[in-house]
């Protein structure tokens, strides 16, 4: 090809009109909490030559991968596809064995500081890193090397940000956060999983303005963990009014009544669950009448355990 | 003779190192080796009961609520909780929500690639791929909708940038469809993308979220006002788009690929099944399930019946202590570290040499294969009416007979007519629901009482979308003194034991043809037949304590 086919070009093709198209940039506006004349940068944004983005998988359980697939305007595919060129990726790639490294080497090689590197999973650090491997390497290795060489380092999950689940006390295998181990700070959008939209937000954001978006101290973006999901949690009247579920199946369970007796750490969790809730919306943990359990916070599986015993 | 490893496995979840020796075209000898160990066992102990199904979900993001349901289902188990029937019902809905989003993804997601050659798509026809979803699709399109998705395909691969379709087996010779159905295929996996982003909205309307739902709980499940008729009729409605698109596109294209590759019936096959049993119909388990729990031994269609004291774990080639198989509640496990470790650098070259993380899980000193293929032929013999017609009409449309059911294709097929069949009876369970709920009983949670003077031991066995799923519990003074879980790709994946038993994913392998060494295509196609998961497979353990522990298992 001499020159790149231009954005509104592709999507034509595929029958994806500019004003759906600008639409989804103003859906992505909205969800980074950005006035609506931001949208045509978005579209600008995105239609350069689609940048390399590269997922590794560490010690995890690919619920994060998971979670991503579940975004909608923009889709999974279009964002694979048309957005951005995911150069390697275990759960989603056709290639195998060496020829599957040899496209994450070349990527290393090739574009040293220019791809995105979205890590999933902690990194066990015990007996140098024997507990995790991929073609022979440890996790240590591969982190050092492909998120040490990348532009910016985007962990996904609490595992990743965090340590997660495996670093959970005793932490059998030394699990630690990438950051600690590459010595470079990363951008944490954590929970377990996160939501699709905090994550797509995050990647249209970098190509937007070239930069991460504005972060908290525990590196998390603020459009997304700005907020205490107790601030804005529907049954936040029911805590005002003292009208708490006190036993799971009582009379307050049934009518929709606060969940901070039964253990609900909605609030000391910073994440916008209650704003955006999950799956297009369908519900949420709070909405299901399960309390929330912190799965966005440091350390939240030895910290905000046990999860049904109240606090309060 | 050829040793080929293959390091990572691309599309599975977890991370799978395939090594197989080569002989004249076949492969004369296999090793499967998990490559990650996390410890979940371990981190399990000394807490809340009630907290181990959030925690053993994170085992597996994927199978995601599978481990949560096992887990309460041990958790009563030990504590003799009867759950109200509006629990159980709800549970199973959502259980097959997530089976009816799992099947799928796995078909066009995972394995599809494996048969369908996306670079020869390029050169279909739109016109001929047209009449051909005419004729075998249930949702045809037109000359005008291929030639834009030709376009599209084409535009992405002149970019330079294949993104996940870079350096695959691309025009190697065991692709064997027509570009036209490759290009079909190529949109169906596109669909597929968009289709289980609704299947997954299923499992939240009470299960909160996906992946990882927050909505169950020792005792029943969290929802109670949620279940009314606007709910219960988004479910339904979401349920029967579901059911049209596994009818509709998965299938058919099931069949299609199937056609092509018959010569995968007589590939890829193991011997002896084992199947749990799953979807409670009522309290006694396991008689109250919809796919009853039983055995197939030595490719005999006859079921024969389940002993869980019968299940042993085996480590003579996996890094852990021990010399005898155990029984999974006596967790004598050490996990080698420091010098025994030696970098966990897989041995499979020396006898009883190390070469993974997984256990090799047995049922009276037998290899067991666990999954779909597993639970259809039990259902099979054990009286579903539903799949035996489903595997009959199946078997009849590919002109072949039940034999063809032992086979890499057979485990594909299978996985297919599992999900139609379970898919279809939740909308009956949904029925049931309606019932109960006209007749105005709202109860959801059985409550009971767990402190300091809480003791009991437990089991929860599951059927799962990957094969079945056993979790052990051991509580003690009102924590968690064990843990213990059996997950299916423990079972599959697992390596050659004591007595030199290969675990079925070797044994599977073993005969499969290689065309080219470099690129060993057919490898894959058997290893993902299965459906690997093995973040669930790979913490199974219990490595620092040499205590014993005794389950009754009755």
């Amino acid at each position: 090809m001499d020159k790149p086919i231009e954005l509104p070009d592709r999507l034509a093709e595929k029958g994806v009109s500019r004003r759906d198209f600008m639409k989804f940039c103003g859906f992505m506006a909205a969800v980074l909490g950005l006035p609506a004349s931001f949208a045509p940068k978005i579209a600008h944004a995105v239609a350069k030559k689609r940048p390399t983005v590269v997922w590794i998988h560490l010690a995890e359980c690919t619920g994060c991968l998971e979670s991503f697939i579940r975004t909608t305007y923009p889709w999974a595919a279009d964002i694979i596809l048309d957005t951005i060129d995911l150069a390697y990726c275990e759960t989603v790639m056709a290639a195998a064995g060496d020829q599957a490294e040899q496209v994450l080497e070349g990527v290393v090689e090739k574009q040293k500081g220019q791809y995105i590197c979205i890590a999933e999973g902690a990194i066990p650090t015990k007996d140098n890193g024997a507990y995790g491997k991929i073609a022979g390497k440890t996790f240590v290795e591969i982190a050092k090397h492909v998120c040490g060489n990348a532009a910016a380092t985007i962990c996904v999950g609490t595992c990743s940000s965090y340590g997660g689940v495996q670093a959970a006390k005793p932490n059998p295998t030394e699990a630690k956060p990438v950051s600690e181990v590459i010595g470079k700070p990363t951008v944490n959008i954590p929970g377990c999983p996160p939501n699709a939209d905090n994550m797509v937000a995050t990647i249209v954001h970098y190509l937007l303005l070239g930069k991460l978006p504005a972060l908290d101290s525990k590196g998390r973006p603020l459009f997304a963990y700005g907020y205490l999901i107790h601030d804005n949690c529907p049954r936040r009247g029911h805590f005002e009014n003292e009208s708490f579920v006190k036993e799971f199946g009582d009379e307050g369970a049934a009518k929709g009544y606060c969940l901070y007796k039964v253990g609900c750490r909605g609030p000391e969790t910073y994440n916008n669950c209650s704003i955006i809730k999950w799956n297009q919306g369908v519900n949420w943990p709070i909405g299901a009448g399960h309390p929330c359990i912190g799965c966005s916070e440091p350390k939240f599986w030895d910290e905000m355990a046990p999860f049904y015993v109240g606090k309060g | 003779m050829a040793r080929v490893v293959v390091d990572p496995i691309p599309r599975i979840e977890g991370h799978l190192r395939i090594e197989v020796e080569i002989e004249g075209g076949k492969v004369k000898d296999a090793w499967s080796s998990g490559t990650l160990f996390r410890g979940l066992e371990i981190i399990l102990q000394g807490r809340d009961p009630r907290d181990a199904h959030l925690l053993t979900q994170r085992s597996c993001g994927v199978c995601t609520l599978v481990h949560s349901l096992a887990s309460v289902r041990a958790v009563e188990n030990a504590l003799k909780i009867e759950i109200p029937p509006n629990a159980r019902i709800i549970r199973n809905l959502t259980h097959a929500a997530q089976n009816a989003h799992d099947h799928p993804v796995h078909f066009y997601q995972l394995c599809a690639l494996d048969w369908v050659d996306v670079v020869s798509a390029l050169k279909a026809d739109p016109k001929k791929t047209s009449d051909l979803s005419g004729n075998v699709s249930g949702r045809p399109q037109t000359k005008k909708y291929y030639e834009a998705l030709k376009g599209k395909l084409k535009a992405f691969v002149d970019s330079g940038q294949l993104g996940p379709f870079a350096n695959a087996y691309w025009g190697h010779p065991a692709y064997k469809l027509p570009p036209e159905a490759n290009l079909m295929a190529v949109g169906h996996y596109l669909d597929n993308l968009r289709q289980q982003v609704l299947a997954a909205q299923m499992t939240a309307i009470w299960g909160a979220k996906n992946p990882h739902l927050q909505g169950h709980l020792p005792g029943g499940v969290t929802v109670v006002e949620q279940i009314n008729a606007d709910r219960i009729a988004e479910y339904l409605y979401m349920l029967r788009e579901q059911i049209k698109f596994i009818e509709e596109v998965y299938i058919p294209d099931l069949l299609a690929v199937a056609s092509f590759y018959k010569d995968w019936t007589k590939i890829g096959g193991n011997k002896n099944f084992l199947s749990y049993g799953d979807f409670p119909q009522g309290p006694k388990e396991p008689d109250d399930f919809y796919f009853p729990r039983g055995m197939i031994v030595g490719g005999k269609l006859e079921l024969v019946k389940v002993d869980p004291t019968k299940i042993t774990e085996d480590v003579t080639r996996a890094w852990y202590e021990g010399d005898k198989p155990l029984y999974p509640g006596v967790g004598e496990t050490k996990p080698l570290s420091g010098e025994k470790l030696k970098g966990a650098v897989p041995d499979t070259t020396s006898k009883d040499g190390k070469y993974s993380w997984l256990k090799a899980p047995r049922y009276d000193g037998m290899p067991m294969e666990v999954g779909p293929l597993a639970q259809c032929l039990t259902s099979y013999v054990g009286g579903n009416k539903e799949i035996k017609e489903t595997v009959d009409g199946v078997l009849k449309k590919l002109q072949v007979g039940p034999e063809a059911l032992f086979s890499t294709l057979g485990r594909i097929a299978a996985r297919g007519i599992k999900c139609l069949v379970n898919t279809k009876q939740a909308e009956k369970w949904c029925m049931d629901l309606i019932e109960n709920v006209k007749k105005g009983d709202m109860k959801t949670f059985t409550s009971y009482k767990l402190d300091e003077s809480t003791n009991g031991e437990g089991y929860g066995l599951n059927d799962v979308a990957r094969g079945s799923l056993g979790h052990w519990i051991n509580i003690e003074k009102g924590k968690i003194k064990n843990y213990q879980q059996v997950v299916p790709s423990t079972w599959n994946l697992g390596p050659t034991d004591g007595k030199g038993q290969k675990g079925p994913v070797e044994n599977a392998l073993i005969g499969t043809p290689v065309a080219d060494p470099k690129k060993p295509l057919e490898i894959l196609r058997t290893v993902h037949s299965f459906d690997p998961c093995i973040a669930c497979a790979v913490h199974v353990i219990d490595p620092h304590t040499n205590e014993v522990y005794k389950f009754r298992v009755s």
